[in-house]
């Protein structure tokens, strides 16, 4: 009876434990939301860049249209995308965690840059590709420190 | 028995032979007409400086001075950028321009010893004399600064200077990677990668002995700091065209517009202060590798 006990709980820890891991290969939530915002960054960016790298003819309002999502994105407090232990896997290096108040300043300086774009992308092609040296200066800002090299 | 001593003489003969520093040819940088040193531009300087990267090394926080001190991780153990702002104690304030060219294009200090390949004289060494000058001529514009250099940290074999000799013999060479350039544009791509540029030098993988696998010519390595892959640039695996090598080098926006990272974004710094006709040239390069 005791042996059975034993056989039975050591199944249920061993059982727990393949629980356990079959949850921890599962993405954190937000991970997933985090990396969603990043490719919602890049799709605007990709028509604003596109427009001023001369492969996408120049047109105010879609130019308008692509850094007012822009902007609105980039006012999205990030508070809730870089819980503890989500580094893992990940292309986030661990410094962010270290070093969160940089982090979240780096995100406002981006803010703060896709304002200017949004107050030049309609203006006309030369007003844009000048505001796009400054956005594109923020995003490697912070992929310089807190971003783990592409594979 | 003395034919033992023989060989062993012979032997030693032959590893004082190769662990020698080789200096550079002091007729290198003489003008072959007047005879007489070639005369730097520091304003070309400057662009030549950029496209060797210099300062992503050397540089360092809140100081337009080459005060060094930047750390790099490797297999043989931790080294660090030296000081090399105008500075006459702690710089190369007092070198003279032979001293620096000697240092930059052979690998060897004013006191004869080898430098580290850290420091990628090996790649500099097909550098040509007048943009050797014309760095130098724009160092010494740059500002002083008395910050002193820090030893590095490498441990027993790797601190014997005098074996980094026998690593240069083994793995250091002036020929070029890619032997054929059907166009000026490729041939000025081939000197600012292979030369002045140094891609390989984190681009390439490594034997055990830390010299590159040319076999494997930019085809992405591990980074020597742990921190993730540096990635093959070879086209076989990056596919981007040339226009979008050139915008990369310029505005550091990939072609799916992620940005440039990592110890890239120095990089990328460097290529946009180049003119157009450079980054083109990089590109038309790496495009048409085999």
């Amino acid at each position: 009876m005791k042996t059975l006990s034993l056989i039975a709980s050591g199944a249920a820890v061993l059982f727990s434990t393949m629980a356990f891991a079959d949850s921890h290969a599962d993405v954190d939530p937000a991970v997933t939301a985090r990396q969603a915002h990043m490719q919602l960054y890049a799709h605007n960016l990709g028509i604003l860049g596109g427009m001023a790298q001369g492969k996408i003819d120049y047109n105010p309002e879609m130019a308008q249209t692509a850094a007012d999502n822009f902007l609105a994105l980039a006012n999205i407090s990030q508070a809730t995308y870089w819980p503890e232990g989500t580094a893992e896997g990940t292309k986030a290096k661990p410094e962010i965690w270290d070093n969160m108040d940089d982090f979240m300043s780096k995100a406002d300086d981006l803010a703060f840059e896709a304002e200017a774009m949004a107050d030049a992308a309609g203006t006309d092609l030369a007003s844009l590709q000048g505001a796009m040296q400054g956005l594109g200066g923020t995003c490697s800002a912070c992929h310089r420190e807190y971003r783990i090299r592409d594979n | 028995m003395r034919k033992r001593g023989l060989a062993l003489g012979v032997g030693v003969a032959v590893a004082l032979y190769v662990t020698a520093p080789q200096n550079l040819d002091p007729e290198f940088l003489l003008d072959p007409t007047t005879g007489s040193l070639l005369a730097g531009d520091a304003t070309r300087g400057a662009l030549a400086f950029a496209a060797a990267g210099c300062g992503s090394c050397h540089g360092a926080e809140d100081t337009q001075a080459l005060a060094g001190g930047n750390a790099f991780v490797s297999d043989f153990g931790t080294f660090y950028a030296p000081n090399i702002s105008s500075d006459a104690d702690h710089g190369i304030g007092g070198w003279t321009v032979y001293e620096i060219a000697n240092a930059m294009l052979a690998g060897v200090s004013p006191n004869g010893a080898h430098y580290y390949p850290a420091f990628p004289y090996t790649t500099y060494s097909k550098m040509t004399p007048q943009d050797a000058v014309d760095i130098i001529a724009h160092l010494r514009a740059l500002p002083a600064d008395a910050t002193p250099s820090r030893d590095h940290d490498v441990g027993f074999p790797f601190n014997i200077r005098r074996s980094l000799g026998g690593w240069k013999f083994l793995f250091a060479s002036d020929d070029w990677i890619v032997t054929e350039v059907p166009s000026p544009e490729h041939e000025r791509g081939r000197y600012l990668v292979e030369a002045l540029g140094h891609c390989a030098e984190c681009h390439t993988p490594r034997n055990l002995l830390g010299g590159l696998k040319t076999d494997q010519w930019l085809r992405g390595a591990p980074n020597p700091s742990g921190d993730g892959t540096i990635p093959s640039i070879h086209p076989d695996d990056l596919g981007w065209s040339a226009q979008d090598i050139a915008i990369y080098l310029d505005s550091g926006f990939t072609p799916d517009f992620d940005t440039v990272g990592g110890e890239m974004v120095n990089v990328v710094e460097n290529t946009s202060k180049l003119p157009d006709s450079d980054r083109a040239a990089i590109a038309a390069y790496l495009v048409v590798l085999d």
